[in-house]
């Protein structure tokens, strides 16, 4: 009898839909940002190697990585806080080496807020209208359009050490919506709000986004956040972009081990390819296991190094060796961890490789019929995993 | 009773160093002055019991008071020491204004050192250094040898003993009063706010005049009633390096007590001066306080 209450429902990813907002895709598409080999150096240390990416006008762009990976400064390039070392940025196509921060039609929203401590809601976010010289009534009607946007009209007179975190984090978005830039750059948003209220405000984000119809470019270190927020993913590291694709695809198709890894829970199996056929790729990868079948793309050839990435919730556990899988792994339950909305079976093969499984909890724990040191079998379709190089 | 003990020690410290050697100057402010050591009546002679009481205080009068608001030596005075005090702050402002800017804008290692050069000139006397500007400043000076040395001077300029020389020392001697308010406001200025300022439309100038000096507002207010106060009752710069024509209060109290050996006369000066600056002392503690609060 098989644990899992149903089978695990996938999509074939390697043929999803298209979905309707992807300029990306269509070559005709001109892009509103585009870094042109661009390098940045400082001294001997390189921030941005040889980076080259197209943003199009009303995507949600997530630049993901962890902490020195260079897209702060990336950012920062954008907004004319720095220049580039090398190559060129346009924006709308011009090149914007010479045009200074306040010139420029993007607007930054910065981690630390940096809300005027001597102004108030309504004058910090009056700020930029005011330094165009529009007329007062204009600038009065925009401001009020900004706190209901926001929905911090009857905060318009407090100073910014009189409000909460979050919404000090909501007048520095409308300040920074205010003059309805081309580009907004949103510099780790979030970083300063609690979970549940980041969760909100990430929807309030999206919201927003999709309401103003500006371009948005978030960077931040926090996947989850990127997942939910962006229509594409650049996942950096070391001053280079791994891998750039929409959230579903990096999931579930990541082109390097360093992405699988870096986005979400992984099970890595290294193995030999055996067979490579119609984009699936097979690995032999310990003695006494049948081998596993993953998608792979045509660079993997028979007889080299693979590792096979799959995700844990991918895996079905089952008490009894099940017929019809392609996949198919044998081990003893190790470990249990138990996380209320799902639990996370660890695995031991005879070989001694640990594996996870997870599993939704759709039954109470009382009905639960696997414990430790139990002989238990995964198994997977043979499109959950990927066959990606070493 | 422990926490009374405690709380009681700085009243007593304030009370025995202050209160009572202000009272005793008002006390004498509203005595006669007399040849005698001391040199004013009444003295109270408690020997005498209450009637000695009685007598001591029906002898005292507000005569001094009147005296110095007949005679226009003193207003003008306090007048002259009130313009001094006010140009003074102004000048030290300017000068220390862009000096605590740059120690702020300057490299995290850099900062020590440029501090101790502020404070370093402290570890000499303040009276020798107001004496070096004396061989400064002189019709024979250094300043005057240099510029003549390099041509752009036939005839040694006339510094020392006019006004200019005051103001000079008075800059040179609280510059640190300045600059150190400015600088500890300075270097709380969040980078990013001028970045976000930028961002947002302003040129650099722009957003150092709607951003920087509105936030070190607090500090320039701290340093300048920090110059203020004191260069009001300045009696030292004056006495060495202002010539007979600098009229300040302290040189007339100092005249006053010393020269005419009229103490009470001195005394009412002195009370008067402290009245006049009670309103710039109450201004400042109320901007400190303002301060306090908009760090909670």
């Amino acid at each position: 009898m098989p644990f899992s209450p149903s089978e695990v429902i996938m999509s074939d990813t390697a043929t999803a839909p298209v979905s309707v907002f992807a300029p990306w895709q269509d070559p005709q598409a001109k892009p509103l940002i585009q870094f042109q080999n661009v390098t940045k150096r400082w001294g001997d240390f390189t921030a941005i190697d040889d980076l080259s990416i197209d943003i199009y006008a009303q995507e949600f762009f997530a630049l993901l990585g962890p902490s020195g990976c260079g897209k702060t400064t990336m950012m920062r390039m954008l907004a004319g806080f720095e220049t580039p070392t090398e190559g060129k940025i346009l924006i709308d196509g011009q090149d914007v080496a010479h045009i200074p921060p306040n010139k420029r039609a993007v607007n930054m929203m910065f981690q630390s807020y940096a809300l005027f401590p001597h102004l108030s809601v309504a004058e910090n976010i009056a700020f930029g209208l005011k330094r165009d010289k529009q007329p007062k009534d204009k600038i009065e009607a925009r401001v009020e359009e900004m706190l209901s946007l926001v929905q911090l009209n009857k905060f318009a007179n407090r100073k910014p050490h009189q409000i909460s975190g979050g919404q000090r984090q909501r007048v520095a978005l409308a300040r920074s919506l205010a003059k309805a830039p081309k580009l907004l750059l949103l510099d780790e948003p979030l970083g300063a709000l609690d979970k549940k209220l980041r969760q909100d405000t990430q929807f309030e984000l999206m919201d927003i986004q999709e309401k103003t119809g500006t371009t948005f470019v978030i960077v931040t270190h926090d996947q989850e956040e990127a997942m939910t927020v962006a229509s594409r993913i650049a996942v950096m590291d070391h001053g280079k972009i791994i891998q750039v694709d929409t959230p579903s695809k990096i999931y579930e198709e990541p082109k390097s081990i360093y992405v699988a890894d870096f986005i979400g829970d992984v099970n890595l199996i290294r193995g030999n390819v055996t067979k490579t056929s119609e984009g699936h790729a097979s690995i032999s990868w310990a003695e006494g296991q049948s081998e596993l079948t993953g998608i792979a793309r045509s660079e993997i050839e028979a007889g080299a190094v693979a590792t096979l990435a799959v995700r844990p919730e991918k895996l079905s556990i089952y008490t009894s060796r099940p017929k019809d899988q392609t996949n198919v792994i044998k081990g003893k339950v190790l470990d249990i961890a138990y996380l209320g909305n799902m639990s996370t079976y660890v695995i031991e093969t005879a070989s001694g490789e640990t594996i996870k499984a997870q599993v939704a909890n759709t039954r109470r724990i009382q009905r639960r019929q696997i414990t430790w040191e139990e002989k238990v079998w995964l198994s997977f379709t043979d499109t959950a995993g990927v066959v990606l190089n070493q | 009773m422990k926490r009374f003990g405690l709380i009681s020690v700085p009243y007593l410290w304030l009370l025995a160093l202050f209160l009572v050697p202000f009272l005793i100057v008002l006390k004498i402010s509203l005595s006669d002055t007399a040849l005698a050591i001391p040199p004013y009546t009444p003295t109270l002679d408690i020997s005498q019991g209450w009637e000695g009481i009685k007598a001591w205080w029906i002898a005292l009068d507000l005569e001094n008071y009147f005296w110095l608001a007949s005679d226009d030596l003193y207003w003008k005075a306090y007048l002259s020491s009130l313009k001094i005090a006010i140009i003074s702050t102004i000048l030290t402002l300017m000068v220390g204004y862009p000096i605590a800017y740059g120690m702020s804008r300057a490299p995290d290692e850099w900062r020590p050192t440029l501090m101790m050069l502020i404070i370093l000139p402290f570890w000499t006397s303040f009276l020798i250094r107001v004496y070096s500007w004396k061989a400064i400043l002189s019709n024979e000076g250094l300043l005057n040898q240099l510029l003549m040395y390099l041509g752009v001077i036939q005839e040694p300029l006339v510094i020392l003993n006019t006004n200019l020389a005051v103001y000079i020392g008075i800059v040179y001697t609280y510059l640190p009063f300045m600059v150190l308010p400015i600088y500890s406001a300075l270097e709380r200025l969040d980078e990013s706010l001028l970045e976000a300022a930028e961002d947002l439309g302003c040129s650099r100038l722009k957003a150092f005049w709607l951003v920087t000096m509105p936030l070190s507002k607090q500090g320039i207010i701290a340093g300048s009633f920090l110059v203020f106060i004191p260069a009001m009752g300045e009696f030292v710069i004056p006495a060495l390096l202002g010539g007979s024509k600098t009229l300040m209060i302290g040189k007339v109290l100092w005249e006053e007590f010393f020269s005419n050996r009229d103490w009470p006369v001195a005394s009412a000066v002195a009370v008067v001066l402290l009245l006049l600056l009670i309103i710039p002392i109450v201004l400042f503690q109320r901007n400190e306080e303002k301060q306090r609060e908009a760090e909670k």
